[in-house]
């Protein structure tokens, strides 16, 4: 009796300092979250009601922010502006990028080194990005014109040509598929190999097992890079920033563009604040409805 | 119902197949050289003009091939601004990016991995929910609250430490870097709890547990997190651009984008400052490739 409450006790004595040494250990991610990501989002919500250029003080305006936010022009121009980008750069992402891991899982040569110089495009630093793809598009001197024009396309004006500077933007995300290429390789390398061999016994040709067999395997990944994708190009502002910035006539402002304006040119604290909630609820309710449609495509294994 | 016929009942068809296959396969290699030429061609041409004359860059038809490298256009682009010491920044907020992470994420990486305390669970799940939230919504939240403690004004700290510098490293001390401390934890996790038992028995501490037989048994994923934020803080624009202001404190990207905004002409000297910029990336690159691929096939997170 003596030597078990004798055990319990030193237990629980264990046990509380492992609670104690538990909390130590996490203390750096419990200041940092309610400091830097708790904290920041409720204050950004009372920023939402305020009008505050940080020299002043904040003016309570309610709705105010809101309101222009739904209904600006330049605002509603940003949304379309990053929706237009969204929807023609990912599902081409997706293709490039799947097509290439696909090619990179057949017995060719040099395999690591392909693998290494389409990923290569993500890892330059995105200003030197930036600088060297404004010179591609130059109209004058880019090599953008001078490759079309051996196919015999007329010279453009791309990145000042009101239509044809989102083009040009969506054009240069085609290079930044190295991450999702590398998932893909991943996943087409998991695909059972018995699989395959009894398709290939069955008579399947090559086509019919990319379409039957792997396609469907690699569902899961599609979504996902397809997630990760959407939620990255409805935030790419840093290209156009320097590239552009936002022109011409407004067509490459993207909603990031406009709420980092908003906020550092012209400290509208409130007013980007709501901005950036907008793009947040955006964001999430994409991300949901896309969780939704899932169900009726993505195959998962039991 | 038909038999199935094996392929090595039929050796004459299976040689035309094998042949057709390998045809096939040489087609793939042509084609996949042609899309890795046009998928490096912007760097490449970017590295080639740095050794162009002015004429050769805005000469028609395109000069692929510079006629004389001009290794001076190096010298001039890198003494035209002080480039050492947006190199020196650089590094310096590299360095304190990169330790905070490994420190900061490892400990909280553990506590997640290994100790049970009430709680946890919510804070995981919170951890994980952060990976999502975009960084635009607590960007200007986040300004607002430096500005408050003091670290946008100009200044330093014990001496040399710009004070702006702080909003851009601070966070990673905090392991506000979900992706890490997720990376570390599932290695954590894998890592033999027998091999602790034995060292709580005899007497050490947890710390000592953390840095004598973890840590040396987590070198590969050290290696990868190291690697991703190294490159996170290398090549982050937007947070330099918000926080630092005088010009003594900047990046290399900060400076590489004020020469864009100045050189109008001078296309030669901005593609070799962006050529320097881009080596130690470069190097980082070739010398941790596995870590990348390991990194990224893990987690679905990183690069960028």
């Amino acid at each position: 009796m003596a030597t078990q409450t004798h055990y319990k006790e030193r237990l629980t004595r264990a046990r509380l300092r492992e609670w104690i040494e538990g909390y130590l250990f996490a203390t750096p991610f419990l200041i940092g979250f309610f400091a830097f990501v708790a904290f920041p989002m409720l204050f950004s919500i009372w920023l939402m009601f305020q009008r505050w250029d940080l020299l002043g003080d904040p003016v309570f305006v309610g709705f105010r922010n809101i309101e222009r936010a739904l209904t600006d022009e330049l605002a509603l121009k940003a949304l379309y502006n990053s929706a237009f980008y969204t929807v023609f750069a990912v599902p081409v992402q997706l293709v490039i990028s799947f097509t290439l891991a696909l090619a990179l899982t057949q017995p060719i040569l040099f395999r690591s080194l392909y693998r290494a110089g389409f990923y290569l495009p993500i890892i330059i630093p995105i200003v030197a990005t930036a600088i060297v793809w404004q010179k591609v598009f130059h109209p004058d001197f880019g090599i953008m014109n001078e490759v079309l024009g051996w196919l015999g396309v007329p010279p453009q004006k791309w990145l000042l040509d009101p239509n044809l500077a989102k083009p040009a933007f969506i054009f240069m995300s085609f290079w930044m598929i190295g991450r999702q290429m590398v998932i893909f390789i991943a996943g087409l390398g998991n695909i059972p190999a018995q699989l395959m061999e009894a398709a290939q016994i069955d008579g399947a040709s090559k086509l019919r097992s990319l379409f039957s067999i792997i396609i469907p395997l690699m569902t899961p990944l599609i979504f996902y890079n397809m997630v990760i994708a959407i939620i990255n190009s409805f935030q790419t502002f840093v290209p156009a920033l320097i590239m552009t910035d936002g022109g011409p006539q407004n067509e490459t402002l993207f909603v990031v563009l406009n709420i980092y304006r908003n906020g550092f040119q012209f400290f509208n604290m409130g007013y980007a604040s709501a901005l950036a909630w907008e793009l947040f609820i955006i964001v999430v309710g994409f991300t949901i409805a896309q969780f939704y449609i899932a169900r009726k495509w993505v195959y998962y294994e039991v | 119902m038909e038999p199935t016929t094996f392929p090595t009942l039929r050796p004459k068809s299976y040689r035309r197949q094998e042949i057709v296959r390998r045809i096939g396969l040489a087609v793939l290699q042509v084609v996949m050289t042609l899309v890795l030429i046009t998928f490096l061609g912007p760097t490449l041409w970017m590295v080639s003009s740095s050794l162009k004359a002015r004429t050769e860059i805005f000469a028609h038809p395109i000069v692929w091939i510079p006629e004389t490298p001009q290794w001076g256009n190096y010298v001039q682009a890198l003494t035209m601004m002080p480039f050492a010491q947006f190199a020196l920044n650089t590094f310096i907020i590299c360095a304190l990016t990169v330790s905070g992470v490994l420190v900061s994420c490892s400990l909280v990486a553990y506590s997640f991995a290994r100790l049970k305390w009430p709680g946890r669970d919510f804070f995981f799940g919170l951890l994980l929910a952060t990976m999502m939230l975009p960084e635009i919504v607590t960007l200007i939240p986040m300004f607002i609250e430096f500005r408050w403690l003091g670290w946008t004004k100009p200044g330093t700290i014990f001496g040399f430490l710009p004070l702006n510098y702080l909003p851009l490293t601070v966070p990673y001390w905090l392991a506000l870097s979900p992706l890490y401390v997720f990376l570390m934890r599932q290695f954590f996790k894998g890592i033999p709890v027998e091999l602790e038992e034995a060292a709580l028995i005899d007497g050490a501490n947890r710390l000592q547990i953390l840095l004598q037989i973890i840590l040396p048994l987590s070198k590969p994923v050290l290696a990868t997190v190291a690697v991703f934020s190294f490159l996170q803080a290398y090549n982050d624009f937007l947070q330099p651009l918000i926080y630092i202001g005088s010009r003594d404190y900047w990046t290399l990207a900060l400076a590489l984008r004020s020469m864009n905004d100045a050189q109008v002409g001078q296309w030669e000297l901005l593609f070799a400052a962006s050529t320097v910029v881009l080596i130690p990336v470069l190097i980082i690159f070739i010398v941790a490739q596995r870590y990348f691929v390991q990194g990224i096939a893990t987690t679905g997170f990183g690069g960028r």
